[in-house]
Parts: C-alpha cells; structure tokens; sequence
C-alpha cells in the first residue's frame, strides 16, 4: 500500500476582499482571515479517500509556513491524516518563498518519508503559481499527472484523467509519482467533531528548511505590489466603420 | 462559591442540589490564570465547522424551509453525521461529554443560518437534558445511545394547553397500576412533538392539591410509538416555521417502572433543573439571530443609497447598527458567562436567565431594526430580515417567558440583599 504526501497552504481566505498594503511591500495579511488552500482541501481528501479505500496506508500532511500553518495541518489531520510535518518558515524568507523552495522540501521530505505519491493541490489561491508539483515530479525525477480530476490505482500504477484545454486527457504513470488536484477531483469533507478532537493526539512534528538541507535564499525581489488598474469607462461609437479605425488607433488591430 | 448562590441554596430548596449536584460530578477546574476571552485551539475549530456548515448546508436552504414549513431531516442528519448534534452525551453512552459552553458555541453559529432550523436540533438537546441529569446508567445507555445511534430526535414535553410559565399547575397524571404507570393527559406546544422518537414527560403523580410542587410531579420517558401517544397535527406558527410544534395527547399509556427519573415526586426538580443547561444555548441562538440582523443589515446599508450616499454614511442608520451590535456583544458575553459557569461546577441559574432574557430582548429589536434599516424592501419576503423579525419573537415566550427569567432574577436580588448585612 502506498505511503501519500500531501502538500497545504496557509493562504487568505477565499472570500475576503484583499487589501494592497500602502507601502506596496504586499497585501494586508494581519488579522485576515486564513485558511487551507481550496485546492489543497481536495488533495486531502482524495489521499484520505485512498487510505479509506485501501490503496494508502499513510496519509502525512505537510505545510511550509509561520507559525499558524499548524492550523493548516490541524485541519488536514481533522480531516483524516495520519501524522503532520510542519516546516517553519518566517519573516523575510517567508515572503520570499517560492514554488522551487517548497519543491525541494517536498521532494527531500518524500525521500526522507519514503513517499509512494506525493499530491499538492494545483495552485494557491493567492499566487496562482501552478509550479510546485511540476517542480517536485522534476527534482525527483518522478512522473507527474498535473490537474487530475480522477485517480485510480491500478497494479501497474497510476491511472490519470487530466483537465486539459481541449478536454480529458488519460495518462498511466508508474508509482512513485506526483499529482496535483484539480477543482472536480472530488468534493472535500467537513471535519466532523469526532475527528476534530482526535486531531489534536495525532502527531505535528516541526522542523525547519536547514534540517532538510534547504537554501531558502530568495530567487526574486518584491518590487512593489499594486491594485489592478481600475477599469476605465467604455465609450459608444456610431457604427461599426468607427469601431474598427478606433480599434486599429489603440493598436489592437 | 460566591455568598449569592450560597443563600440563594439555603433559601430554595425546590432547587437545591439538582443541577448543580450533577455539573459538579464532572464540573472542570477552575483554572487559576485569571479572565480569558479567548478560545481555545479545539473550540475555535468546532466553530469553524459550525460555521462551515451552516454557510453551506443551512443558509441556502433557510427560505425554502421556512415556505414550506418541512422538518429539515435532511441538514439534522448532515449535522449528526459530523457530531454537531448530541455533543453534551456522556461518553459512557458515546457521546462525547462536551460542556454546555461548545454545545452554546454551535447553537449561535447554526442559528446565524436559520432559528428554525436551529430550534429543531437543540430541542432534542433540551429533551435529553433530564436523563443527562437525572437519568440512571441503563436510561442514559438505552435511550442518549439511541440517539447517538441513529439520527433520532427527542422532545421536551412539560407546558399543556392550560400551563406554561406556571409548571405546578400542569394537569398531565399518572397513576401507578402494580409494576407500570398509566398515563393521560394534553401536552401542547411540543418542540419536535411530531417527529422525536421519545419524550420526556412531567406528569402530576400525586393528586393531593395540597402536595407541593416539589413532591407532587415526576418525569418520565415515553415512547412515541407507545399506545396511546397521539402527536397533534403541526401547528402553524408565526416564525422558526422549520421547527415542528405540536399538541401531544397521552391515552392510558403504560409506563414501565424503569422509565421513571430517579423516583416518584422528583419530576419538578429535574424539569427545573434541566434550565441551567438549557437557557444558555437558547440565549446562544438568539445571539446568532440577531448577528445574523447586524450582518444583512450591514451589508444592504453599504449597497443602498439615498440622497447620494450609501445609507449607511447617515448616522441615524450607522446609530441603529451600533445598538445592534451592542445588543450582540453583550448577549454574547452573557451565554458565555452562564455556559461556562455550569460546566465549572457553579450554579448559572440566575446568569442563565439574565443572558436568556436579554438576548431575546436585543434580538428583537435588531430584527426589527434590520427590517427598518431595508426600509419598504425589509417587509418583503424577498428579503431576508422579515424572516429573523417572525423568527425572533419566540425568543421572548419559550424556555421561561422573558417575565418569568424577570421574577427568577429579581427574586434572587431581594433574597440576596435580605440576607446581606450591609
């Protein structure tokens, strides 16, 4: 049976109004609402989903964050992990923390755990990145089924419906091998309180970047972060002869 | 113990020992750090979940509900399946043995969706609350574990059509026939009357109009599909329409012996005592109805606009959202208060009646106030504020009027100042 990492996120709740900081260095993140990544909740539940059928015998959580990212894996381990992994990132090295850092710590950690399947969701809420699974299946050398919206186990390996742009495409991979979760893998769990109460016995080790070997040097600078420009007004033409020479003036044509 | 409660036992003895005897067998430590207003770790996940929960499985369905006036079975039994229900059963029946403060938590966050739905699930709490208290293991194992079973609701069945605030003048008897008891009798305005699979029942057992109240009632568990329990059709009620309300009529109904709380002439004590627990999560919901005012009120003040600004920038609207959250805030800290105080082994009756009062008194008013700040469009059903106006009245009626918690709170004033020296 297969041993399943699960990469989560700790990132701003999906539903509130994020606020650009005024000094431009980032977004408001104190006192704002978190929670685990939307795409990360499936990735749980579908390892959860193979331990209950059978085909996982261990489900490990792991976070790459401050502090609070053991709220994060609390909420897995409610959900049905078995154990959790927290790798403390802060300050300075937090905000500059990119895919590449978590992709080698989750590629050390999978080695290190001897992971048979590694599953992140496809990306995080706030930057979008869509890179760390990508990342991970490389450094490992490993296959990877990015933006599964089914898994099945066979004895060969793995069986991979993709979301592609043009529709579902079906891979087979051999185990060890690396998924991200894609919207209509699966519908995630509530917790329920049973689990919520027995997540508190289950395991959280910490640990940080250097124990895994790790160079948490940033690859990029922040120059400035800034709102979307605000949508100028549209204006109505006369017909549609004015529509294409103002179209050809603004260079769109 | 503080010199108010110590008199107030001395001098009440209809309510001595009861509730206060059963929170402290399992009363908590009182720990020694002083005030904290915070939660902890696992308390603050649970009302994540209710929370979670109630955004998605309650709020969308509330309306419907309330239309159609169906009991929600379908979002009872998504609740009991992820243990928002039946939290307070004692482990040995598997229950879990939370205190009343996490059972008060939920309570808000599901009643911020829908009172009516709420109200459904915590009667089932409110029925189970004397076996909890007075029940004797093999009551507490047969019929909580039932509960924790199987998504199966229980009822409180003491107010008849002619007795509500006054419990002793219930008519409801029974007599005692060789090993069972017969009952007979018209309950009325039974919360999950038509659809709990028992009940607990205060019947009078002793037929001497001169037998105090405290010796002449006693509280059994009964059956729904017992011969002789006849539930009413559903009544029709103003608001919490989701909630299932009904007369319940008792024809010579046999009791067996086992099913009697702890002995004949007890029954008063227990119904009593089960308030401690119970008037807490009442006031609990309440809170969450009218959060759940300040929020949709909110949230329209910022959208509508009138003479150029959104109506919130007029103070006499941005004024009815301050007292609406003032109203919350305290309510708030008052459930709280009063949880907390009987899960740490202190009496809460007189705490559990101030925040039960107040709460369905500021939820009112901020019902009414959200249907004033929607204006014409707070009237309509369309909107989602008319529906916590219906909804909030009951709040002043049920689980002792808000004149009764009055007498309670105002008897335990007197009491405490004559017996005060100062």
């Amino acid at each position: 049976m297969a041993r399943v990492l699960v990469g989560v996120k700790r990132v701003i709740d999906y539903a509130v109004k994020i606020r650009v900081k005024p000094d431009k260095s980032g977004v408001v993140t104190d006192g704002v609402k978190h929670s685990m990544n939307p795409f990360d909740e499936i990735a749980v539940e579908e390892a959860v989903r193979m331990k209950e059928k059978k085909l996982a015998s261990e489900v490990i959580a792991v976070s790459c964050g401050p502090a609070q990212s053991q709220e994060t894996l609390r909420t897995a381990l409610a959900m049905g992990a078995d154990r959790a992994i927290h790798v403390e990132v802060v300050g300075a090295e937090y905000e500059t923390m990119q895919p590449i850092h978590v992709a080698k710590i989750l590629a050390k950690l999978s080695k290190d755990e001897k992971a048979d399947i590694v599953i992140v969701g496809k990306q995080a809420i706030d930057d979008d990145s869509n890179q760390t699974a990508q990342m991970t299946a490389a450094l490992l050398d490993w296959p990877q089924g990015t933006f599964a919206s089914k898994v099945e186990k066979t004895d060969a390996g793995l069986t991979i419906t993709r979301e592609i742009d043009g529709g579902l495409e079906t891979i087979k991979t051999k185990v060890p091998a690396v998924i991200s979760a894609d919207l209509r893998l699966n519908e995630p769990r509530y917790a329920t309180l049973p689990n919520i109460m027995k997540a508190k016995k289950k395991t959280l080790k910490k640990m940080t970047a250097k124990d895994l070997g790790v160079d948490l040097a940033p690859r990029i600078k922040i120059v400035s972060v800034e709102d979307p420009p605000v949508r100028q007004a549209g204006s109505i033409v006369p017909d549609v002869d004015t529509l294409i020479s103002k179209l050809k003036e603004g260079g769109h044509v | 113990m503080n010199p108010i409660s110590q008199f107030v036992r001395a001098t009440r003895p209809i309510y001595r020992n009861l509730s206060t005897s059963a929170c402290v067998a399992s009363a908590r430590p009182i720990p020694n750090t002083g005030f904290c207003f915070e939660l902890n770790d696992e308390q603050k996940a649970l009302q994540e979940l209710a929370r979670k929960f109630t955004k998605e499985e309650i709020v969308p369905v509330a309306a419907q509900y309330d239309k159609t006036g169906e009991y929600p079975w379908p979002i009872v039994k998504k609740a009991w399946e992820l243990g928002l229900m039946n939290g307070h059963v004692p482990e040995h029946c598997g229950g879990l043995g939370m205190g009343v403060f996490d059972g008060c938590m939920v309570a808000e966050e599901l009643a911020y969706g829908c009172t009516g739905i709420m109200t459904a699930m915590e009667a089932s709490g409110l029925g189970q609350t004397p076996v909890i208290i007075a029940g004797n293991k093999e009551q507490q194992k047969k019929y909580l574990g039932r509960l924790i079973d199987e998504p199966l609701v229980a009822a409180y069945c003491v107010t008849e059509p002619g007795a509500g605030s006054d419990v002793a003048g219930v008519k409801t008897r029974a007599e005692k026939k060789g090993d069972e008891w017969i009952l007979n009798g018209q309950k009325m305005w039974i919360t999950n009357g038509g659809v709990a699979n028992w009940y607990f029942v205060l019947a009078r057992t002793n037929p001497d109009p001169k037998c105090p109240a405290s010796k002449a009632f006693t509280g059994f568990i009964v059956e729904r599909e017992w011969a002789g329990v006849t539930p009413g059709r559903k009544e029709q009620n103003m608001g919490q329409r989701a909630s299932d309300t009904r007369g319940i009529t008792f024809e010579d109904v046999r009791i067996p012996k086992e099913n009697v709380l702890i002995e004949e002439g007890a029954g008063f004590k227990i119904a009593m005592g089960a308030f401690d627990k119970t008037r807490p999560p009442v006031a609990a919901g309440a809170t969450g109805l009218a959060q759940r005012a300040l929020y949709e009120a909110t949230k329209y003040a910022l959208e509508r606009k009138t003479f150029g600004v959104p109506i919130a920038h007029h103070q006499a609207v941005a004024f009815l959202l301050a007292d609406m959250s003032i109203g919350v805030e305290t309510a708030r800290l008052a459930w709280q208060r009063s949880a907390w105080m009987v899960d740490h082994g202190q009496r809460n009756t007189v705490m559990a009646s101030v925040a039960k009062c107040h709460a369905s008194e500021i939820a009112n008013k901020a019902a009414s106030d959200a249907v004033q700040i929607f204006g014409g469009n707070g009237f309509n059903t369309e909107y989602p504020v008319e529906k916590l106006m219906r909804d909030a009245k009951i709040y002043q009626i049920y689980e002792g009027t808000s004149q009764i918690q009055r007498l309670i709170i105002s008897r335990e004033i007197l009491t405490a100042a004559k017996q005060s020296n100062g």
